[in-house]
């Protein structure tokens, strides 16, 4: 870990304009990813700007029915609200499916949506990552690499990683929208779907945050209603991630909506492919990950989705 | 004490506290927090600096350069030790293969190459990441399996040849040719390696975390060219071992350099990334089984040819070893082959051998049985054997193997399982049952201990046995206070430590064993004292009980014969030449439910029950937790644990606790042990055994076996991970 400075925000506007002042600066709020990949010197800010007290830890109800979500509202909290298990199920299903109950309990919504890949070959620095390293190569594409866990979708020639985040697959079949403030101070929403970027030739932008520019929620339209479902499927039962997940919304008509995580650099969903919902799982995963390019060790993942979701289809 | 014949009746066989369930005494300290382990020794010196290791990022090459002034100018920073001002250092033999530290050749990734020591743990780790080095990498092989295509089949330097195997494998009625696969393993024991060390006036004490004291000393003494004498290592608590403890590591040879050149105390830990790459880990495998059987199940001929992966001048993984001795059979050939590459080495981890060959044949004996239409517990037991297969004039001292498959069954419920693979349905869920046996020997080895009794009638036991979670402590309390007729918490037990006698220490399972029958040898040499202060020329005719001596009409309490200052009698235990005429060796069977997702294939076990035969059980409680971590560490070896090679860059790339997955509470179901009701009299005074390795062994193997009676699906590669079965289970 690298020496760093440090201070608490007062309110975001200030925050993020801090932010955008101090070169090599990063806002922190949990921790549990960022710390880590500070003494793994992965992460190197200079400056920490601490915004656990903004106060964006409030869950309030929007104006079009939705709910916000305060940016600062803990993974275990966000679960736990009464309002996500009645109406969004799909998000409490995801959020406890993650990590374990200690780092819950101090994950942030904004964090989780942040946090890093867990590429092995991102962790260590002595290797070769286009994401770590910009232009130093992949190791994990390499010939006799391991990228068993690695992305078989959406991912490129420089960069193979996947968003490890469950509570994000969650709100992507959700069709949540992630507000930020930038340095100026002004407010933009940025839906999920286009939140994350895909690697391209520089997999180190992982997201359309500008310099400075802070989360400060993110807002769940008005209930769709429906069974809504998470399954995430792992070599243990608890505290790893995915090797495949799925969250499903189905309505009773057989209309719905499905995302998958641990296949992509993001959270993985399309229009068409949820219009197939109704012609069953096969049909699908033959649009949603049409065009997917797993590497020898990772093919596995196309049946896993597939069969993951034919389950959840059989079990109503 | 040399014990030179079986044990006899003796006062073990109508014991107070040996055989009886008994927490561990040191429990209350190791929940409480106030065992010291190794890192937080504190108190053991004053003004501890702290270093942290650098480590080459290549697999196999030289170092050309090392450029520490970054590092030696960063805040807080007092010094830097690299392996080239240090040079080459002798490798003790025997022990460890790879150098731990100096000189310029790399032999693996993650190899310790210098430690950066500042004041505080955060200086030493920015600053090492300071270090500059440059290196000629030399291109090294870390294929195993195209090793394998170039020697499988190569039967001309055979482990053991018996009969004529080939014909009758030809002449067999029901016959098995398969390969199976193991991965490597970590042993992943929580504490890391760490070491605290200190020279004064020439002397050096090293504070650390090693399961076998005296070849730790030796080892370093070997190390840095000094006299052992001069050497103290203290390891009271060790936060698990399993393995990789065995022998002296990085962690303790940077600490001594450090702190002598630096003239401070020094600690280093190795961070978990380094306990993947830096230390050691059980070696991967490939093995061929060929069984050829009568229609009536009795095995004709049995081949186990296999294949590790090692370090120039290791051994590797003794994967075939179990197979020369578990099941009769008249025809038999044992092959082993060494692969060399330049992966971190291969070395010992619980039940090495053992644990890799029973993977592998206890999945072989399951399909035998099947082709052969019979109960796989039948197949075993048909099997049975009460002789060295390879020697028949060689007996077993003691097997009840047979015992355990029936306990074990009737217990589990066996008959009344599916007998069909993939018949038997819960919702989503598959369910299946396996069956699988377990082998490993049960050595026993020169164990010293010394005893002090106090005024006060307190017993103390010092020996330099390691206490790495077994429950040696309890064991060494309860074999103490039985011999000398004293209650449990009138002994107090001091492990670990150099200055102590010598002892067999913690490895191959031999540690209860040994370490107890030293310490009632050590007990016996202070009831012979204590006969001759009472001028009884006949120990034997003096009894112990209730903190008393009773000669005759004559009662003494031991606290009197301490009044005029301790009595202190040490003494050592060594076995003879007949134990090794006989083959002292520990058995089990372990039956496994589970049930696998139709869908997506993952697996979750439902209920396991081990049948142990392992002798006298010194102590249920600690004997049973043995039992069920290893168990557990089987669920692991079959469903999750693999340390993958990247075979390009030659090293372990899931190096953590995210990577390198083991079973959490939420992958382990209910578990039931039951131990035979036996003693073996030619095994130790005790007539007892280890179960520390037994435990692990073959669990691996019925969960697999129980994967295939849930799916139908026969998998010969570990771990049973989703993606080897998945296409091949039935639509959802």
């Amino acid at each position: 870990m690298r020496q760093f400075s440090y201070e608490r925000a007062i309110d975001p506007a200030q925050a993020a304009a801090r932010a955008a002042e101090v070169e090599g600066a990063k806002f922190i709020a949990g921790g549990t990813n960022l710390l880590d990949l500070m003494k793994l010197e992965i992460e190197t800010p200079v400056h920490l700007i601490d915004v656990n007290g903004l106060g964006l830890d409030e869950i309030t109800e929007t104006d079009e029915g939705g709910l916000r979500i305060g940016a600062l509202v803990r993974n275990t909290a966000l679960a736990a609200d009464e309002r996500i298990r009645r109406d969004y199920p799909v998000l409490t299903r995801a959020l406890v499916a993650g990590a374990s109950g200690q780092l819950r309990n101090k994950a942030t919504t904004a964090g989780n949506l942040l946090q890093r890949t867990r590429c092995p070959y991102f962790y260590d620095t002595a290797q070769p990552c286009n994401k770590r390293a910009p232009g130093s190569g992949c190791a994990a594409l390499s010939k006799g690499a391991f990228s068993r866990q690695l992305g078989i979708i959406g991912t490129s020639e420089a960069c193979i990683a996947t968003h490890p985040s469950d509570m994000a697959v969650g709100m992507r079949a959700l069709d949540a929208v992630v507000e930020t403030i930038t340095p100026t101070g002004l407010t933009r929403s940025v839906p999920l779907e286009e939140f994350h970027l895909l690697p391209g030739d520089t997999p180190e932008r992982e997201n359309v945050l500008m310099p400075g520019e802070m989360i400060t929620a993110v807002a769940l339209p008005a209930p769709v209603g429906g069974v809504h479902k998470y399954h995430k499927v792992r070599d243990r039962a608890s505290y790893a991630f995915a090797l495949v997940s799925v969250a499903l919304i189905r309505q009773p008509d057989g209309t719905g909506s499905v995302a998958l995580g641990g296949v992509a650099p993001k959270p993985w969903r399309s229009v068409e492919a949820d219009a197939e919902l109704p012609n069953g799982a096969e049909a699908v995963m033959a649009r949603l990950l049409n065009g997917a390019r797993p590497t020898e060790e990772n093919a596995f993942k196309i049946t896993l989705a597939t069969r993951t979701l034919a389950a959840m289809l059989a079990e109503e | 004490m040399q014990f030179n014949q079986p044990a006899g009746d003796n006062l073990f066989d109508n014991a107070r506290l040996i055989g009886r369930p008994t927490p561990r005494i040191d429990g209350p300290l190791k929940v409480s927090g106030q065992a010291p382990y190794a890192y937080e020794r504190h108190d053991a010196a004053e003004g501890q600096l702290v270093g942290y290791p650098v480590v080459s990022t290549i697999a196999q090459g030289r170092i050309t350069g090392m450029d520490t002034s970054a590092a030696e100018a960063a805040p807080g920073v007092i010094g830097v030790v690299t392996t080239l001002e240090v040079g080459e250092m002798p490798t003790p033999s025997g022990m460890h293969t790879a150098p731990l530290f100096g000189g310029a050749e790399v032999w693996h990734y993650h190899q310790a190459i210098a430690v950066v020591v500042a004041e505080s743990f955060e200086q030493a780790r920015a600053a090492a990441a300071l270090v500059k080095v440059d290196y000629d990498v030399t291109k090294g092989s870390f294929d195993l399996e195209a090793v394998w295509q170039q020697k499988k089949d190569d039967n001309s330097e055979p482990v053991a040849r018996v009969g004529d195997f080939e014909t009758a494998y030809q002449a067999a009625e029901v016959t098995l040719d398969q390969e199976y696969r193991t991965p490597s393993h970590s042993h992943a024991m929580m504490e890391p390696h760490a070491s605290i060390a200190e020279w004064q006036d020439g002397k050096l004490t090293v504070w650390t975390s090693n399961q076998m004291i005296e070849w730790g000393r030796q080892s370093l003494a070997t190390t840095l060219e000094m006299d052992a004498d001069d050497i103290r290592v203290d390891s009271p608590y060790i936060g698990g071992g399993f393995g990789a403890k065995l022998f002296l590591r990085a962690d303790a040879v940077m600490a001594a350099l450090a702190a002598r050149k630096l003239q401070r105390a020094v600690k280093v830990m190795l961070p978990r990334p380094m306990v993947m790459n830096n230390t050691t880990h059980r070696a991967s495998t490939i093995q061929r089984i060929r069984i050829g059987a009568q229609a009536d199940g009795k095995i004709t001929a049995i081949a186990h040819e296999a294949i590790s992966h090692t370090l120039p001048g290791g051994s590797g993984e003794d994967a075939v070893d179990q197979t020369r001795k578990f099941y009769a059979g008249d025809n038999r050939l044992i092959v082993k082959h060494l692969a060399e590459m330049h992966l971190p080495e291969a070395n010992a981890m619980r039940a090495p051998g053992e644990a890799s060959g029973l993977m592998a044949l206890e999945i072989a004996m399951d399909e035998m049985a099947e082709k052969l239409g019979m109960d796989p517990v039948e197949f075993r037991t048909v099997n049975d054997t009460q002789v060295d297969p390879e020697n028949p004039d060689r007996t077993f001292s003691d097997r009840h193997f047979v015992e355990c498959l029936r306990q074990g069954a009737e217990a589990f419920g066996w008959v009344s399982r599916n007998t069909t693979p993939g018949g038997m349905r819960d919702g989503q869920w598959l369910i299946g049952h396996g069956v699988a046996g377990a082998y490993r020997g049960g050595p026993a080895t020169t164990s010293g201990a010394r005893v002090r009794l106090q005024d006060t009638g307190r017993i103390i036991v010092e020996t330099d046995m390691t206490d790495i979670g077994t429950g040696s402590y309890t064991i060494l309390a309860q074999t103490v206070a039985e011999t000398m007729g004293v209650d449990l918490d009138a002994v107090e037990v001091r492990l670990g430590d150099s200055d102590f006698p010598v002892s067999a220490g913690s490895g191959g399972q031999w540690g209860a064993a040994s370490s107890t029958a030293g310490a009632y040898a050590a007990c016996i040499a202070l009831r012979e004292q204590i006969a001759e202060r009472l001028r009884v020329n006949d120990p034997e005719t003096l009894s112990f009980a209730n903190g008393a001596v009773n000669a005759g009409e004559k009662q003494v309490t031991l606290a009197s014969l301490a009044a005029d200052g301790e009595l202190v009698a040490e003494d050592s235990i060594s076995f003879g030449d007949f134990r090794d005429e006989q083959v002292v060796s520990t058995f089990a069977a372990h039956f496994v439910e589970l049930g696998v997702h139709v869908g997506t294939g993952e697996i979750r076990l439902r209920r396991m029950l081990a049948a142990c035969d392992a002798g006298r059980i010194l102590n249920p409680v600690t004997a049973r937790s043995q039992v069920i971590g290893g168990m557990v560490m089987g669920v692991g070896a079959a469903m999750m644990e693999e340390m993958a090679i990247d075979t390009g860059r030659g090293y372990f790339p899931a190096h953590d606790l995210a990577g390198y997955e083991v079973p959490v509470h939420m992958d382990i179901p209910s578990q039931e042990v039951i131990f035979l009701d036996t003693v073996d009299p030619a095994s130790s005074p005790l007539k007892a055994k280890g179960v520390g390795e037994l435990g692990l062994c073959g669990v691996a193997a019925a969960v697999a076996n129980a994967v295939y009676n849930a799916t139908g699906v026969r998998v010969r590669s570990y771990p049973m991970t989703l993606d080897k079965y998945l296409d091949q289970l039935p639509a959802v």
